[in-house]
């Protein structure tokens, strides 16, 4: 219910940022990616005692393998230390993970430019008219742990003119 | 009524005889017309199967999407324009020899223009939707596209060399003098029609920016010359023949005028040709990259290598043989001559032509195409069909020429009827 | 004299054209309605609306019959003041050919005998990007991206000037108002003109009829756009009309998994096509060929 309410007016907010370049599309966020059964972490967390010596994880969470900028940074320096459900900026505003983009916009200045305009990242669904346009997180593409793009197999390549070996 | 029945009487007489004519012939004569009806209707057979299919049944393909049938399109176009090389001699030079076999060279210039145009019908995916490109019936795209001009002019000029011969053939059958104010403008327009095929088929590659082989400014008077090249060396071997199986008179000194302007048209295309293959490599762009599949094999595909080089021999050779006076003088050089031409030029602006346009493509990709058994055969059946159409209409016209069908003799067969109707109808008066 | 040889040449011409439209009739009697209905079928957008309505009911029924499917053929046309414009960010392309198939999907596209791509990636070697000569079509590596390439996506170019409308000898291809270059497949009599004069090879020809899986078949089509066509009639990329004219994206711009592909109104200041037109280095292919295409590369990085 909460998430919900959460939700809701976050799309409204959006609605109205995105209103100028919309022409009455309706915006919506994709879901972020989150970890099956893991949220909300506080489940765990509130319990925990917080220890925010930087050191590699060997109880939980030993699938993350951290290659995002750790020789500066690691885990609590996006998470908040005291509220697990949620992200923390530089001024130590607290954010939802359905607003990471302002998170990784601290640093990524020029891409979160353009990405709020639409020109990085992927949209889809309607760009115009009474439809619903679906924009993507970055965490949707980019694994905030390890963001480098993964390979992919490509789909096989066409035909050869009939079939002749080039 | 008694006109129209008159009429009607002479034009069955008419339809009769020239039924008798085609029909009737020497040993020779059956086996190369059955042969060549043998071959058409084998054409046939290979078209029904690729129209059934689709054009899949050829083996063009996105990358190298016209082939053999727009490679001889190319080459008839050619051979038809080149009968005004007897025309401009005979009617603005008034050069005596060759004004009597200037009716059977546009005879040949009409069954090539029908060979052609049978060629780019084969080549059309939609043949059903043919009167899409007719004016004001379907939406032809004139002036803008060079294809709807090629269909204007290749009709007009069809339409000219069927006027033409058979106004002059039907006056010689009734045995009068062709009214040359009236026909006369029309051979004279002839002249500049026939330069105007070849152009607008050689601007509807010209023009393409997307085919760097093609878009080349002097890719018009590389066609008119070799053009002039090829046509008459086929019309000199076809007149020797006629004038072996005919009354027809046909003088040597006619025959080595032509050969002596078709020397000029081969040093034009050799000189074209080496301007074109300066400029190509001496430049050294990426547009050097079909060329180079032409004369030499790109990135490992050669086929067209052999062919090209052949050709080029032939056409030397050939030059040489019309260049000299003596062997130009003599028939069996010459022949030789008019047979290297006319197989050198059909391999240089036939496949040497069309298909290095396409290779590489615009992304740069390279399929080597090869006609297939379909193909080949519906080239060849098209071929027969137009020599057939040519043997028949020469059956027709050359006893016109010599007098042997003509109005006298059908006047003179009615006038002995009518006497022997007389002689039976003893008491009717004589008139 | 001379009319009386002129009524007998001309006797004998119309006598012989008469003989040749009677023998033609036994195989006119031979079509059905429909067959004749469809040959005599006008250019689209010389129909009229009453015209349009019946061919596309006739269209319907057919390919309901053919696939199985009911399906529904737009004639939307061209919403004003809109110009299309669609951008590629080069840094990104990986060449993983997601676009390729989703094009192929979503158009209606021949699968095999012929096998029709609307969008054919080209894997070129760093360091060049204009000579297409060296470029790799069938590259088949393990993952992409490769190291030391980079991957060009060439898709028909929706140009302003193009060439390949120019050179229809039937008026069959033409420039809607809102750029694009659509194909009248009903028109079209095959003669390939247009795919020999287009410098991107953005057109691809129905070599046959075209094998389209049933339950893959793509029922939202435009008339214009992505019907499933017959043989032996020329198709290209169309911006995916059936979807832009209801103001959503193409398919190739949300199939591609790295947000490569970018669309949008050139003539709309804020779509996001401007927006990279006025800030990205953009650049055409082959611009020097003036066709003004519509299609715009970029670098981000």
């Amino acid at each position: 219910m909460e998430r919900r309410v959460c939700g809701l007016t976050f799309v409204l907010l959006l609605v109205g940022f995105f209103a100028s370049a919309a022409h009455g599309v309706v915006e919506e966020v994709a879901p972020p990616p989150m970890t099956e059964g893991l949220f909300p972490c506080s489940n765990c967390h509130a319990s925990m005692e917080t220890n925010r010596t930087k050191r590699e994880l060997k109880e939980e969470h030993t699938d993350i393998k951290l290659h995002h900028a750790e020789t500066m940074r690691w885990c609590l320096d996006c998470h908040d230390a005291k509220n697990r459900d949620k992200l923390r900026l530089y001024n130590n505003e607290l954010i939802d993970f359905k607003e990471s983009y302002r998170l990784c916009g601290e640093c990524h200045g020029n891409l979160y430019k353009s990405w709020r305009v639409g020109i990085h990242g992927k949209r889809t669904g309607s760009f115009a008219g009474a439809g619903k346009r679906t924009y993507y997180l970055c965490a949707s593409c980019h694994d905030p742990h390890a963001p480098k793009f993964k390979s992919l197999k490509p789909e096989p390549p066409p035909d050869r003119p009939r079939g002749k070996p080039l | 009524m008694e006109a129209l029945g008159g009429i009607l009487k002479e034009t069955w007489h008419f339809y009769r005889r020239t039924l008798l004519l085609v029909l009737k012939g020497n040993r020779a004569y059956y086996a190369w017309c059955l042969s060549l009806l043998a071959i058409t209707i084998i054409g046939f057979l290979f078209y029904l199967k690729q129209h059934d299919q689709g054009l899949i049944a050829t083996k063009m393909t996105d990358q190298v999407s016209w082939g053999l049938y727009i490679a001889n399109f190319t080459y008839l176009v050619g051979m038809a324009a080149a009968a005004v090389l007897l025309v401009i001699p005979s009617y603005i030079y008034q050069f005596k020899p060759i004004k009597e076999i200037v009716v059977l060279g546009e005879l040949f210039a009409a069954s090539s223009i029908v060979m052609a145009i049978l060629f780019v019908m084969v080549d059309l995916g939609r043949l059903d939707r043919f009167w899409h490109m007719i004016p004001f019936i379907g939406s032809m795209n004139f002036p803008q596209s060079l294809l709807a001009w090629d269909v204007v002019v290749l009709n007009g000029y069809l339409f000219l060399n069927l006027l033409i011969p058979f106004y002059l053939l039907v006056k010689f059958y009734y045995r009068q003098e062709p009214n040359w104010r009236f026909i006369l403008p029309f051979i004279l327009l002839s002249v500049p029609w026939a330069v105007a095929i070849h152009t607008v088929t050689a601007f509807l590659y010209n023009g393409l920016a997307a085919r760097p082989f093609w878009n080349s400014s002097i890719l018009a008077p590389r066609f008119l010359a070799s053009a002039f090249c090829s046509g008459p060396a086929i019309i000199l071997i076809i007149f020797q023949i006629i004038r072996r199986v005919s009354l027809i008179k046909i003088e040597d000194h006619a025959l080595f005028k032509i050969a002596e302007l078709m020397a000029y048209a081969m040093f034009v295309i050799l000189y074209l040709l080496t301007a074109e293959i300066y400029k190509e490599y001496y430049s050294d762009t990426v547009h050097l990259a079909p060329f180079r599949y032409l004369f030499e094999g790109l990135h490992g595909h050669h086929y067209l290598v052999a062919w090209i080089w052949s050709a080029m021999a032939m056409n030397v050779v050939a030059f040489f043989i019309f260049l000299v006076p003596k062997t130009r003088r003599r028939l069996s050089t010459l022949n030789l001559g008019c047979v290297l031409i006319i197989i050198g030029v059909w391999i240089e602006k036939g496949p040497g032509f069309v298909i290095p346009g396409f290779i590489p493509d615009p992304l740069g990709e390279i399929y080597e195409y090869v006609p297939n058994l379909v193909e080949l055969m519906v080239s060849f059946g098209i071929w027969a069909a137009g020599f057939l159409m040519f043997t028949l209409l020469l059956k027709v016209a050359i006893p016109i020429e010599t007098g042997a069908f003509s109005h006298v003799t059908y006047m003179e067969g009615v006038f002995r009827r009518e006497e022997e109707d007389q002689a039976w109808r003893i008491d009717r008066p004589i008139k | 004299m001379k009319d009386r040889n002129w009524t007998r040449r001309e006797f004998l011409r119309k006598a012989s054209l008469a003989a040749l439209a009677g023998s033609s009739l036994p195989l006119l009697s031979s079509c059905t309605k429909e067959e004749v209905e469809d040959f005599l079928q006008k250019r689209f957008v010389e129909m009229t609306p009453e015209e349009k309505t019946r061919v596309i009911a006739k269209l319907e029924k057919r390919y309901e019959q053919r696939y199985g499917k009911k399906f529904q053929i737009s004639t939307q046309e061209a919403p004003p003041d809109t110009v299309w414009g669609y951008g590629l960010e080069l840094s990104r392309c990986i060449g993983c050919r997601r676009c390729v198939y989703a094009c192929v999907k979503e158009n209606n596209n021949s699968r095999h005998d012929p096998q029709l791509q609307w969008i054919r990636v080209l894997r070129l070697k760093r360091g060049n990007l204009i000579n297409l000569e060296d470029s790799e079509h069938f590259y088949d590596p393990d993952l992409v991206p490769e190291p030391g390439f980079l991957y060009l996506p060439v898709q028909c170019q929706q140009c302003e000037n193009p060439p390949c409308v120019k050179v229809c000898p039937v008026h069959a291809t033409w420039k809607e108002p809102d750029g694009i270059v659509v194909v009248d497949y009903n028109w079209c009599i095959g003669c390939r003109y247009c795919i020999a004069a287009c410098p991107y090879k953005g057109r691809v020809f129905n070599w046959a009829d075209p094998n389209i899986p049933k339950e893959e078949v793509n029922p939202a089509v435009h008339y214009l756009g992505n019907r499933p066509r017959m043989k032996c009639a020329v198709d290209k990329c169309t911006f995916c009309i059936q979807r832009v004219r209801q103001g959503r994206y193409p398919a190739c711009v949300e199939a591609c998994p790295t947000g490569t592909r970018k669309f949008g109104n050139l003539l709309d200041p804020n779509s996001e096509i401007r927006y990279i037109i006025d800030r990205k280095r953009v650049f055409r292919l082959k611009e020097d060929l003036n066709t003004e295409s519509k299609f715009y590369y970029f670098f981000e990085s």
